[in-house]
């Protein structure tokens, strides 16, 4: 009977699984997929076609490149902004870390239909032209809070100790931050980063409506949905997975070969 | 340099300010001007007023209470279906992961990796009137030979949960994972059954995952509308797609801008009413 409930919810976990794999499988399938009309929702046949030429469909590539560039920047200011954040929060003591914390989290669990909606009504009440950088302060403005956490995360285990000594040692505040602080933290921030550089590049509610004439990947997505969207939006999706998870994988990796030396 | 080594005290404002003041400026300055633009009349042709446009309210909510009350029921039910899938699994990457868990929870936050208007469209795909599980539903008889999936409110829930779920099961495998294994021995050693033990022991512990889970799950789940417009029909339209239309394609700015606020206000209501449900003292410590 044990026997048995043991099996039971192993089965049942790798259904789970199943169930997370199952659309990730037919974005890849796709890809390869030979569509006779426009839509490509039923299998035709195999095909490398689609991956030889990526770009292949119209504006795509120009949708790919802003979806990079706005996510290289913003990832980039997010993780300075809301590594200073979490660097104050588990550092020092100071009034007011109640209203930051609240500042931090309410992002986090506003919905983005919202947020989209009142950016757009502050860049229509100030007369700002929506485009490239209406996206681009959107981005960073979701991305912080992501920042701050998981830099915070990072810095609670670490020995202030060491930095300290650094100082005694004759180096000043900012040689010890570079020398000792920063390559310490190094793993948060570079996640921190990671995370909103990924947050960036999949955003599209708080994007439609601050993007004005400009096209970013997943609004190309969204206006390929209507008229037939074309199998190079597969083979880009499959990249952008292989991607990640790739990097993922390393990560993870890594990190279990240091546990399992006993090093942390 | 000097400065900040006699103002010790001034060193966590300088690292704070220009984060918050970002924050302040993107995110508390655009909720007041949202305040505002859900008080003002007009259309884009003669220009918007304020003009404390209380009717945006009153009007939006008698037009599309319809809508919010099936935002809040596709959210609920999403949410349900979501902790009724992850707890299983985080609990079997918890306790039966072993030295694999690290790998596992990567498959979790897979789906998470694929831009989610692709992963919803591959539910259309798979949804489809020719895809393979309204065959083998029609093959065993739970779906007749005329019904569809697509198109209806199984579909719109079906991808809320699949979209939001890592959201759930992650904070679920947190807090399952910190629970000591020798607790749940002790219950047993105790003449506890495996169930009670589960209902004593595991899951009040695992409360505050739980907790975190549903609330990271419900709130994006109430606002969305790309589910409801890829998978469903206007039938099945949620209240995020009448605020996105309103917003960007008939520009009926006031309303649209009240009806973000009534938004808020509901899953704001909701998360106090829950905390209070769950209790606080039970969740902190």
């Amino acid at each position: 009977m044990r026997l048995l409930r043991r099996h039971a919810l192993t089965a049942f976990a790798l259904a789970a699984f199943a169930y997370l794999m199952l659309p990730i499988a037919v974005v890849v399938l796709f890809s390869v997929n030979d569509p006779a009309g426009r839509f490509n929702y039923t299998w035709e046949g195999f095909t490398l076609k689609h991956w030889a030429d990526p770009f292949g469909a119209p504006g795509l590539k120009d949708a790919i490149v802003t979806s990079l560039e706005i996510a290289a920047l913003a990832s980039l200011v997010a993780t300075v902004l809301g590594t200073l954040i979490a660097l104050a929060l588990v550092r020092y003591g100071f009034r007011g870390r109640g209203l930051t914390n609240l500042l931090i989290f309410m992002p986090m669990t506003t919905p983005e239909v919202v947020m989209g909606a009142s950016l757009l009504t502050l860049f229509l009440n100030l007369g700002v032209d929506r485009g490239f950088a209406t996206i681009f302060l959107a981005h960073v403005m979701f991305c912080v809070s992501f920042v701050v956490v998981t830099v915070k995360a990072r810095l609670v285990g670490f020995d202030r100790h060491l930095e300290e000594a650094a100082m005694d040692l004759g180096a000043n505040p900012f040689v010890a931050f570079g020398r000792v602080t920063l390559p310490l933290i190094a793993p948060g921030v570079v996640a921190g980063a990671l995370l909103a550089f990924a947050l960036s590049v999949d955003d599209f509610v708080i994007t439609a409506f601050n993007s004005g004439p400009t096209t970013t990947f997943p609004l190309y997505v969204w206006g390929a949905a209507r008229v037939g969207v074309p199998p190079q939006v597969n083979v880009i999706g499959t990249i952008l997975f292989l991607a990640a998870t790739g990097l993922m994988f390393a990560t993870v990796a890594a990190q279990t070969r240091r546990s399992r030396k006993g090093t942390t | 340099m000097g400065f900040l080594h006699r103002h010790r005290g001034l060193v966590p404002y300088v690292l704070l300010a220009p984060g918050l003041a970002f924050l302040v400026l993107f995110f508390v300055v655009p909720t007041y001007y949202l305040a505002h633009t859900s008080l003002e009349a007009g259309s884009l042709d003669i220009g918007y007023a304020f003009s404390w446009a209380w009717n945006n309210y009153s009007d939006g909510i008698s037009t599309y209470h319809e809508q919010f009350v099936r935002s809040l029921e596709y959210a609920g039910l999403a949410t349900l279906f979501a902790l009724l899938i992850s707890y299983p699994l985080a609990y079997w990457i918890a306790f039966r992961g072993g030295r694999w868990k690290g790998l596992l929870l990567l498959f979790v936050i897979a789906p998470f990796f694929v831009t989610y208007l692709i992963r919803t469209l591959a539910w259309q795909t798979i949804l489809s009137d020719d895809g393979f599980v309204v065959s083998a539903l029609q093959s065993v008889g739970l779906l007749g030979d005329g019904d569809r999936l697509l198109a209806t409110s199984t579909a719109v829930v079906a991808g809320i949960t699949y979209n939001f779920l890592p959201f759930m099961a992650l904070p679920l495998y947190a807090s399952l994972e910190q629970i000591d294994g020798r607790l749940i021995e002790a219950a047993e050693d105790l003449y506890a059954s495996r169930v009670q033990a589960f209902l004593r022991v595991t899951l009040p512990l695992s409360l505050p995952g739980i907790f975190a889970g549903t609330m990271l799950t419900f709130i994006p789940a109430a606002g969305d509308f790309i589910n409801a417009q890829l998978l469903g029909t206007p039938r099945q339209f949620m209240i995020g797609n009448v605020i996105q239309s309103k917003f960007l394609v008939i520009t009926d700015y006031g309303q649209a801008a009240a009806l973000s606020f009534v938004l808020m206000a509901a899953i704001l209501a909701l998360i106090l009413a829950y905390t209070r449900a769950l209790g606080t003292e039970k969740l902190t410590g």
